[in-house]
């Protein structure tokens, strides 16, 4: 297991106050569950209060704590479990390389060395404009595109040396690049054409099978 | 090799038009309806007639689990709760399905909650997939518009269907660790019994099934249990969708029939071992946890659950990790100790310190600092954490070790030797 501790205390934020907009989009993740099950939520509301912040904060986990009627110590529980929720500050853009075996496979090791040339030695290190930081990660669900990384919202696939260094000068000078295969390839499909689905007549208004 | 009309997710890709017009346009949510009115223990019969087994990695047979639910709904409320935490290293199939081709998921949920009696259903996608989700809300937001789910909707069984995220712990794809990472607790797995049957969510009746599981089943449904269980070998039945990553040309999702041959699947799809079949070395068929099979084995071997459990491995997701002979094994197999030692939920010890220890001897047999009694000892603790632990984790941990001891032991001893050697000179 990995063990995450919350930030020291001297770099706690003294509040936190969800925005306006945020309120209402936890109001939305709450009404999900069934009455007196809000707990339910717990993990959307510190994904929000990630969104909102950059990083899972001490007065964060309290007031979702209140926000749930959960005890602090639930809460807790939950942020430090899972290793999405940043326990410190990291980069505006945090690239979260994958180097489970598909990925390590097809050349993993480059992006890694490219993002510690280009970032920081070390994962989590924030560079001095606070742009970014990179970590190793484990494995991101998109195996026949590696290797891959994850940055905010989007995955960044079929990666190379070059490639993830102009993705990082993107990044470092505050752009989204296009996110998705950086060879071309428009999802999961075979580069170089299509070896399946290429029968159209499956595409013709397809008959009513049972009505 | 599989006709194209014989497939089911016609856009698994997302080349196609992804909205629900397009979907419609392709088959889907086709006479739902009549298919509702056959009744709960029809679609259930149905189900157990088309051979389906889960497609999550376990392969228990889907319309068999759908039947252990209770037959009437007393005070507590049934749920389905479909398993979208796909994290299995090698696997990317439930992504495709989600952000692609989501309304065959969409529909699946709706006739599964059904035939279990439940008004609700949630769908329980991991943290990462934040497109995904994106794309899967919207085809549900249509969906509802339209009137095909929600209250009093065209179909006349009221239904409701949530994303709920998860936040990167891969234990969480266990299902009772779901179930608890789903009520706001840290995801760490619950003893069995109770079933989720009986106790599942909120202590109610809750059956757990897998993207893929519960996405073929309207095309199940329509094109008639027989047609399914045509495909592929008895007890082995139906189509699958296979992710090839690692050492092959063009890696790739594709949907094929379970028994289609590994050699042919690797060739036909995604372009060839890299250096052609001959510089294979070994393959991982069915994500991480199942064991590594050597060249020698995947020459004549054919993907599916019987075929491969009887070369002791397992079919497991169908992600199939191919390695030419330039791969490193022993770091592949360390990595992947590493993975688990950094997924493991901490809750019983066996695992929590095994799956630490397995990957610090893993990294130093990785260099030959070892000495060759330690593979015995490797292989007996792999064995020590299988069957005393709470969930499969500590299971799933071991088997890619005991692959690589089983087939490539001969390198491990070569690597202490060398090692040997170069510091007595």
């Amino acid at each position: 297991m990995s063990l995450r501790r919350l930030a020291p205390p001297e770099m706690q934020p003294p509040g936190f106050e969800f925005t306006l907009e945020n309120m209402g989009r936890i109001e939305k993740e709450i009404a999900k569950y069934p009455p007196g099950r809000q707990a339910s939520a717990v993990i959307s509301l510190l994904w929000i209060g990630q969104e909102q912040q950059g990083w899972v904060t001490h007065p964060m986990i309290e007031c979702v704590g209140r926000r749930l009627d959960m005890a602090y110590i639930r809460v807790l529980e939950v942020a430090t479990f899972y290793t999405m929720f940043n326990l410190a500050p990291v980069g505006k853009f945090h690239l979260q390389v994958c180097t489970t075996p598909p990925c390590m496979l097809r050349g993993s090791d480059d992006v890694v060395a490219v993002c510690q040339n280009r970032i920081a030695r070390g994962q989590h290190v924030v560079t001095k404009d606070g742009m970014l930081s990179w970590t190793e990660v484990e494995c991101l669900g998109a195996c026949v595109n590696a290797p891959m990384m994850q940055v905010g919202n989007d995955f960044y696939e079929d990666l190379d040396a070059a490639s993830t260094a102009k993705l990082i000068e993107a990044f470092g000078r505050g752009e989204t690049p296009r996110p998705g295969s950086q060879i071309g390839r428009f999802s999961s499909e075979p580069s170089g054409g299509l070896n399946s689905l290429t029968d159209r007549s499956i595409y013709a208004a397809k008959a009513s099978g049972t009505s | 090799m599989l006709a194209d009309h014989d497939r089911i997710f016609t856009n698994i890709y997302g080349l196609e038009d992804i909205s629900l017009e397009g979907a419609m346009s392709r088959g889907l949510w086709d006479g739902t309806k009549k298919i509702l009115e056959l009744g709960p223990e029809r679609i259930c019969d149905e189900m157990k007639k088309s051979g389906l087994r889960g497609r999550g990695g376990a392969g228990f047979a889907t319309g068999l689990k759908w039947t252990f639910m209770p037959k009437e709904v007393k005070d507590r409320p049934h749920y389905l709760v479909v398993n979208a935490d796909e994290s299995e290293p090698g696997t990317c199939k439930d992504r495709d399905i989600m952000r692609n081709d989501p309304h065959h998921l969409i529909e699946g949920c709706l006739i599964a909650s059904f035939a279990m009696r439940a008004h609700t259903c949630y769908i329980y996608i991991r943290g990462e997939f934040i497109r995904e989700r994106q794309r899967l809300q919207a085809a549900i937001d249509e969906c509802y518009a339209a009137k095909l789910i929600g209250k009093s909707n065209i179909h006349g069984w009221d239904f409701e269907l949530f994303v709920h995220h998860g936040a990167g712990a891969y234990v969480c794809g266990e299902e009772t660790a779901l179930l608890e990472s789903f009520e706001g607790k840290k995801g760490q797995p619950r003893m069995k019994p109770p079933f989720p049957a009986n106790m599942g969510i909120y202590g109610c009746p809750t059956t757990v099934n897998n993207v893929e599981s519960i996405a073929v089943v309207p095309t199940i449904m329509r094109r008639g249990a027989e047609w399914f269980a045509g495909i592929g070998r008895p007890n082995n039945t139906g189509t699958k969708l296979f992710c090839i990553s690692g050492h092959v040309n063009k890696p790739c999702t594709v949907e094929e029939g379970l028994g289609i041959t590994m050699r042919e699947l690797i060739e036909r799809y995604a372009g060839g071992v890299r250096g052609g079949w001959d510089n294979l070395l070994a393959v991982i068929p069915g994500g991480a946890s199942c064991p590594m099979i050597p060249k020698s084995v995947c020459d004549g071997v054919i993907m599916d659950f019987d075929a491969l459990k009887a070369v002791n491995s397992s079919l497991g997701t169908a992600a199939v990790i191919v390695m030419d002979k330039s791969t490193d094994l022993l770091r592949v197999i360390s990595r992947l100790a590493y993975f688990y030692k950094h997924e493991s939920c901490g809750q019983c010890t066996p695992c929590r310190e095994g799956t630490g220890w397995m990957w610090r001897v893993m990294k130093r047999l990785e260099t030959g600092d070892a000495r060759v009694e330690e593979i015995d000892q490797l292989m007996e603790v792999t064995k020590q954490i299988e069957g005393h632990v709470i969930c499969g984790l500590g299971d799933a941990a071991g088997w890619p070790i005991q692959g690589l001891i089983r087939h490539f032991r001969p390198e491990l001893e070569r690597r202490i030797a060398e090692r040997q050697k170069m510091a007595a000179e």
